[in-house]
């Protein structure tokens, strides 16, 4: 039930990927993108991250997205005119690397893990009933992993001064 | 057990992703294939979680907080660059060129 769910929702992730990358106009893959967004959170809650879900929604489907796009009308992008895709010298150069790329990745994807590191079955679930969906991934956040959390927030600050300032007309 | 076609989810949509970024000139365009890297990136993070530790889903939050810094800074920049060229394809940004 679960794997056919997963499929199911997998097929739409990579199908409304497939439509991003090759709509010609930037709104259409904008939209097509918010869809493989979506399809991807409903992927993190069968994979038993139902607060990363959330997240994916709130900050990539919500903000981000809504930044592209705001962006794209801004410029006036969503117009018709000349397609943006390259002829078909980019376009064979373009398949065959990702081909390669492609197979590289599913030699990788068939390596199996070493049963030594693997946690048993059930474990990420118990943790959840115990401690709470959000507070199994707040604890190490902000237990083993409180110095990396604190260097993002700098990265978010100087990411918002270079935006104000590489928008801004005249300082 | 859904690592395997998690994982193989993953690699079609970091090939997507990547095939996009070589055959578009938009730099918007572009820029939303770097964002389905990301993500294809994140499912692999999540899908590993479940069999080696949260680790993997902490890692995803960090993962979107630079995908976040990165969209802001890099929209900012393509709007500085449609103001020198008036448009945002990659053929015009070509300052560096010979010639």
């Amino acid at each position: 039930m679960t794997l056919t769910f997963f499929r199911i929702f997998g097929v739409i992730a990579m199908g409304s990927a497939l439509l991003c990358i090759t709509r010609k106009n930037p709104v259409a893959s904008a939209l097509w993108l918010v869809v493989t967004l979506f399809a991807l959170a409903a992927l993190f809650v069968l994979l038993d991250a139902q607060f990363i879900a959330a997240l994916q929604i709130l900050v990539y489907a919500g903000a981000i997205m809504v930044l592209f796009l705001f962006v794209i009308m801004l410029l006036n992008l969503g117009r018709p005119g000349p397609t943006d895709i390259r002829g078909p010298v980019g376009l064979l150069t373009a398949a065959v690397l990702a081909g390669a790329l492609l197979l590289q990745l599913r030699v990788l994807g068939q390596a199996t893990l070493p049963s030594s590191i693997q946690l048993p079955p059930g474990t990420i679930s118990a943790l959840q009933q115990q401690q709470g969906i959000v507070g199994s991934v707040a604890n190490p956040l902000f237990d083993t992993y409180l110095v990396p959390f604190e260097i993002a927030s700098v990265l978010l600050l100087a990411a918002i001064v270079g935006a104000v300032v590489l928008a801004k007309r005249k300082l | 057990m859904l690592l395997s076609p998690a994982l193989f989810i993953s690699a079609v949509l970091f090939t997507l992703g990547v095939a996009g970024v070589l055959f578009r000139r938009n730099a918007i365009v572009i820029f939303m294939c770097v964002e389905l890297m990301l993500n294809a990136v994140n499912l692999t993070f999540v899908a590993l979680a479940q069999s080696l530790g949260m680790g993997g889903q902490v890692f995803v939050f960090f993962v979107m907080a630079v995908a976040a810094a990165e969209a802001a800074v890099g929209l900012a920049i393509i709007l500085a660059v449609y103001r020198h060229k008036q448009s945002v394809s990659l053929q015009t940004m070509n300052l560096l060129k010979d010639g």
